[in-house]
């Protein structure tokens, strides 16, 4: 487990200022030697500022129809354009990705921390439990995601719970998977079995010395996730089964656009636009973070593993 | 071999019993009535207590859900599948009658993955970190973000806008006219095509320079082969496994991601019947559909697994 150097952490008391320089200095480092997941990394940072500060952003009320203005193309005095029945689609884009964004980061947290709690438990405690485990997590897995997403949001009914407990449970097998592998190795390791012998209690070996292992793998999981949780929300939204409307949410908005015999490019467009942005952002970074942080994470790592498994 | 191949169907078979009560749980405990799934709110509170009863048991929903399980398999097992509740025609039949176009599209799509996805990996490993190499590496990254049902939108636009070009509308199976069918599932193939074969185009690119690094690889080097027969002859045979397995994982992702995209394109597919299903809340469609999906893609993977013995006799099964 020597893969987690992230050397942020400096020597404690030294105050705050030498903190942030050292938060700094790593940054740095890390956009020098992984340019694009840097990139990755603002845009997905300004995107997130963009949600958050949509209030202030959004030049438009993004509900607010205006009958005067429908259909417009995009000029000087709505940038993107105007939809239907009026409303600033620029406006819109920028509601849309606070929507999309915290469907997209509460799902992956929600699924993924599920998922990670359930793998240690398995890769700890093996045995039967974990034989159990699998299985299920095979079951889960033999549904291609946005159909499984689907039929539980059709069940518990669309809203913005059900659609983010609908994408959660997606997410569970790939966290479970993964960190339970990461789990069955820890379990070997001697601290860990200095820790048995000292009496500790399963529970307190998971929670004091397996967990902290997690760490890095489970954000690496959450931020690979992030743009696949993204396409699913934004799925379900054109589907017409995502979050409801009048909700502006980017996959609602490209539903919206079809309704049109002729659907306007720039309903079409912009919507797209922003969702493959804030994917491609957000794989990058992920990409990056992984070659970073857990070497173990990336393709040929698992594929060593898989191809050590079934030989 | 054969044990192996006995304990894989077992294991598959557990899986999609697991399946079946998952969605069938999925359908019948979550959302409480389902009567008021069908008729909304208020359709349901206007209903007279007997004539709610009467219709749950028409629709077979009032017998306790084991027996309603029980009587789902038998369905299963009679082929029809139950019915619809909205529409005259079974699930069965209306698989046939709209399984065949999505089927096309999703084996088109994977012939597409690999004719553009093999070649463009190959040209990439052959110099790393040329420009051929990064645009390629730039493309595949692009077009692994691209949502497909927003491409697929884009592309109907486009055609629309400038050649006033559209796609038929109504199924026409390959056997009764094969252009008319060929321009419905063309779209649809591409877009799903381009974005498996944007992850077939990373995964053959990497295997491929991690099998040019060994020692075989050296050997047919050193005597004397071109860099042309090392690759297609030595190297790539032994990189081949990890892309084949990718391609059956990849089928999850055209499974649901057809549904999105046939929306997009106006195909009247299984995807589309699918979205109706769910928007009009039809338990029974929906709960065949989804176990249909889910079997596929459970068989495929098997079958993926099953094809590593053939094409890599190193690997035994005990």
């Amino acid at each position: 487990m020597s893969t987690i150097t992230t050397a942020g952490v400096p020597a404690t008391g030294a105050g705050r200022t030498s903190l942030l320089r050292a938060v700094a200095t790593e940054v740095v480092r890390f956009t020098r030697r992984n340019t694009l997941a840097a990139i990755g990394g603002f845009v997905g940072a300004f995107i997130i500022f963009v949600a958050l500060a949509a209030p202030l952003l959004a030049p438009r009320d993004p509900l607010k129809a205006d009958f005067r203005r429908m259909n417009r193309p995009p000029d000087a005095q709505s940038l993107l354009g105007t939809d239907q029945v009026g409303r600033d689609t620029l406006s819109r884009v920028i509601y849309g990705a606070r929507t999309s964004l915290f469907v997209a980061f509460s799902a992956v947290i929600l699924g993924t921390t599920v998922g990670s709690l359930w793998g240690v438990a398995c890769g700890y405690l093996r045995g039967r439990f974990d034989l159990y485990s699998q299985r299920l997590m095979e079951i889960m897995q033999a549904f291609p995601d946005l159909i499984l997403a689907m039929a539980i949001s059709m069940a518990i009914g669309t809203g913005l719970q059900a659609v983010i407990f609908a994408i959660a449970i997606t997410r569970i097998p790939f966290g479970g998977r993964v960190i339970r592998s990461v789990a069955l190795s820890v379990r070997e390791m001697p601290y860990v079995e200095a820790g048995r012998a000292n009496g500790g209690s399963a529970l307190r070996i998971m929670i004091f010395h397996v967990l902290p292992q997690c760490i890095a793998p489970y954000l690496v999981l959450a931020t690979t996730h992030l743009g696949v949780a993204i396409v699913i929300e934004a799925a379900l939204g054109f589907l017409g089964v995502g979050v409801p409307p009048p909700t502006p949410t980017w996959g609602n908005m490209l539903a919206d656009s079809i309704t049109a015999l002729v659907p306007p490019w720039w309903l079409a467009f912009f919507p797209g636009l922003a969702i493959t942005i804030t994917v491609l952002a957000f794989n990058l970074l992920g990409d990056g973070i992984r070659d970073t942080l857990d070497p173990r994470l990336s393709p040929a790592f698992l594929r060593m593993m898989a191809g050590g498994r079934r030989s | 071999m054969r044990k192996y191949l006995a304990r894989r169907a077992m294991y598959a078979a557990i899986t999609l019993i697991g399946v079946s009560v998952t969605i069938f749980i999925i359908m019948r405990v979550l959302p409480g009535d389902p009567l008021v799934a069908i008729l909304g709110v208020e359709g349901h509170a206007r209903m007279t207590l007997a004539d709610r009863e009467r219709i749950m048991a028409d629709l077979g929903l009032s017998a306790p859900l084991p027996v309603q399980y029980v009587h789902w398999l038998r369905d299963i097992a009679s082929g029809q599948l139950g019915k619809s509740f909205f529409r005259g025609e079974t699930v069965a039949q209306q698989i046939l009658h709209r399984g065949p176009i999505s089927a096309e599209i999703a084996i088109l799509s994977l012939f597409v993955s690999w004719l553009v996805g093999l070649p463009v990996g190959i040209l990439s490993a052959f110099k790393p970190n040329s420009i051929p190499d990064g645009v390629a590496r730039a493309l595949s990254v692009l077009f692994i973000a691209i949502p497909g049902f927003w491409l697929g939108m884009l592309i109907v636009l486009a055609l629309l806008f400038w050649f006033g070009y559209k796609s038929p509308l109504v199924i026409v199976h390959l056997w009764e006219d094969p252009w008319q069918n060929f321009q419905i599932v063309v779209g649809p193939a591409m877009v799903l095509g381009l974005a498996q074969g944007a992850y077939i185009a990373r995964m053959s690119r990497s295997c491929l320079l991690e099998v040019i690094g060994d020692d075989f690889v050296r050997t047919a080097r050193a005597k004397g082969l071109g860099e042309g027969l090392v690759v297609m002859r030595h190297a790539l045979p032994n990189a081949l496994l990890p892309v084949i397995t990718i391609s059956g994982v990849l089928l999850g992702f055209v499974l649901g991601g057809s549904v999105a995209v046939e929306q997009a394109f106006g195909v009247p597919g299984l995807g589309r019947a699918m979205v109706a299903a769910v928007i009009e809340r039809d338990i029974i469609v929906v709960q065949n559909l989804v176990l249909l999906y889910a079997v596929i893609f459970v068989v495929v993977n098997i079958l993926v697994d099953i094809s590593y013995a053939w094409l890599d006799p190193r690997i035994r099964y005990g």
